[in-house]
């Protein structure tokens, strides 16, 4: 493991804990898209912090690049610790599909983070989905599908303040979203959320 | 005999003590029988496990010294604080004076200690702290609730940072005679603590039936407390060369710190279902959170302190 990970991990743990609980599914070797309640800043960190070093190696979280990929030392956190996919999040700047360094890295076989909501909530539950994890998803159909909720969070960095506190919080792995044939966007959307929310 | 050489046998003794429980779990085990029985030996077997090693940790901190066993604690605060606030209800407000108590309070606080600042460390919490914290969370104008939720932080911080760090803090007191042994007193007073919650939960366990507080403790029962203070004031007792004390003062501290932990145990108990949990946490396996641990060590540190600071030191 690279040394700026193992620090970054043992930081996140010395903060918020990122307590794993593999509820619906076990940390196994297999594709995932990981998809979470986004909250705070330290969202990306804490589910990376709750996975085994093993899985770590070959999951990527994805990052805005209007923040994430700005240069100093949010850069290299996302960049050299987490090995992160950073993507275009306004829409101005959109070269053909924004999504598409995420199809190479799901091609190339790594398993994924996102956030479907696009941007951090206020409230403890997710908002509505965008529409991103439904084109992987149909994308991609062997890629298991595991919603995830991060717990306590909202309240360690809520959104507007630079400083986490320190509290104890719990990555809860639920079981992979059982895929239906010929559902539309919305329904698929709402049923991701859907089972985020089940874990809360 | 060097302090040097009473930790020796002090840890020779908890080691030895230690193999015997990891012993009698192992016997246990093999004769549990029923699901609910194996429940019970199981929870022992971990309750052992991670007392190797929090002695572990504690004997390394001791052998490097007075710096080393002020991180400790400050370590033991901060998690103990991270416990109490995650399972409060605290709202955006509260983010300020939250971000000072953790990362100011607790340094300040045992680098006061380390400073042999007595009279600053012990009004530091009680008064700057006391009147800084709300009127810190004040200034982010939220009036709901606001009065609870002020004095759940004071709460916290006076019992995780103020009340543990005395635990530490009997390395800053001059007692005559005693001269570079202070360490010793910290791991006395953990140690006649701990033994105490250990004994109660054994006699608990034993011949427990009259029980004290049900809905605020289920396992304490009179018999527990009575076999717990018999028991643990005499090793207590029996350990007097490791003190300032001499064999009956040291019956009598015991005693004390017994009775003081045995309060702190039930009050936080009271504190923590209060606010809707069984656990303070999952740290420590077996045990619960840090504060399950500690709970004891809080009520009992700042009082054995004092009374040793009253009638020790010079």
């Amino acid at each position: 493991m690279r040394p700026s990970s193992a620090l970054l991990v043992g930081l996140v743990r010395l903060l918020v804990g990122a307590y794993p609980r593999w509820l619906g599914c076990g940390p196994e070797e297999v594709q995932r898209i990981y998809f979470a309640n986004h909250t705070s800043h330290i969202d990306t960190l804490a589910i990376w912090a709750a996975l085994p070093r093993g899985l770590r190696r070959h999951t990527r979280p994805v990052a805005a690049r209007d923040y994430w990929g700005r240069g100093g030392l949010k850069s290299y956190i996302a960049l050299k610790g987490l090995n992160a996919v950073l993507i275009e999040r306004a829409r101005t700047e959109q070269r053909g599909d924004p999504l598409e360094p995420l199809y190479a890295a799901l091609a190339a076989g790594d398993s994924l983070i996102i956030f479907p909501e696009g941007t951090r909530g206020a409230e403890a539950l997710p908002g509505p989905f965008r529409s991103g994890l439904f084109h992987l998803g149909s994308r991609f159909p062997a890629v298991q599908l595991v919603p995830v909720y991060l717990e306590n969070l909202h309240r360690a960095m809520p959104k507007g303040i630079s400083l986490p506190i320190p509290l104890t919080c719990t990555v809860r792995f639920g079981a992979p979203l059982p895929r239906a044939t010929g559902e539309d966007k919305a329904a698929f959307l709402e049923r991701a959320r859907g089972a985020v929310v089940a874990l809360a | 005999m060097t302090p040097m050489a009473k930790f020796q046998w002090l840890m020779g003794g908890i080691v030895a003590l230690l193999a015997l429980s990891s012993a009698i779990g192992w016997v246990l085990e093999r004769r549990a029988t029923t699901p609910a029985k194996r429940d019970v030996v199981a929870n022992l077997r971990a309750r052992v496990r991670s007392w190797w090693v929090m002695v572990a940790i504690f004997a390394v901190a001791f052998l490097l010294g007075k710096g080393a066993t002020l991180v400790l604690f400050a370590f033991a605060s901060f998690f103990a604080l991270r416990e109490f606030i995650t399972l409060t209800p605290t709202r955006r407000g509260d983010h300020k004076p939250l971000f000072l108590a953790f990362f100011v309070l607790i340094p300040a606080q045992y680098l006061l200690i380390g400073w042999d600042r007595y009279g600053v460390f012990t009004i530091f919490i009680p008064v700057y702290a006391f009147l800084l914290l709300p009127a810190f969370a004040a200034l982010d104008d939220d009036p709901d609730e606001f009065l609870s939720r002020s004095a759940k932080i004071q709460w916290a911080v006076m019992i995780t940072v103020y009340c543990i760090s005395h635990a530490p803090a009997l390395m800053l007191l001059d007692i005559p005679g005693y001269e570079g042994q202070n360490a010793l007193l910290v791991f006395y007073l953990v140690l006649v603590v701990q033994l105490s919650d250990v004994m109660q939960y054994v006699f608990g366990k034993l011949f427990g039936r009259r029980k004290i507080a049900p809905r605020v403790s289920p396992s304490k029962t009179v018999e527990g407390f009575l076999g717990g203070l018999a028991s643990a004031a005499l090793i207590g007792a029996a350990m007097w060369w490791i003190t300032p004390f001499t064999p009956l003062q040291a019956l009598g501290m015991s005693a004390i710190v017994v009775l003081m932990g045995f309060l702190g145990g039930l009050t936080l108990s009271a504190v923590k279902r209060s606010l809707g949990a069984k656990d303070w946490g999952v740290m420590i396996e077996g045990h619960g959170g840090m504060l399950d641990r500690m709970d004891s060590v809080s009520f009992a540190a700042p009082v054995f302190f004092h009374l040793t600071r009253y009638f020790f030191a010079g």
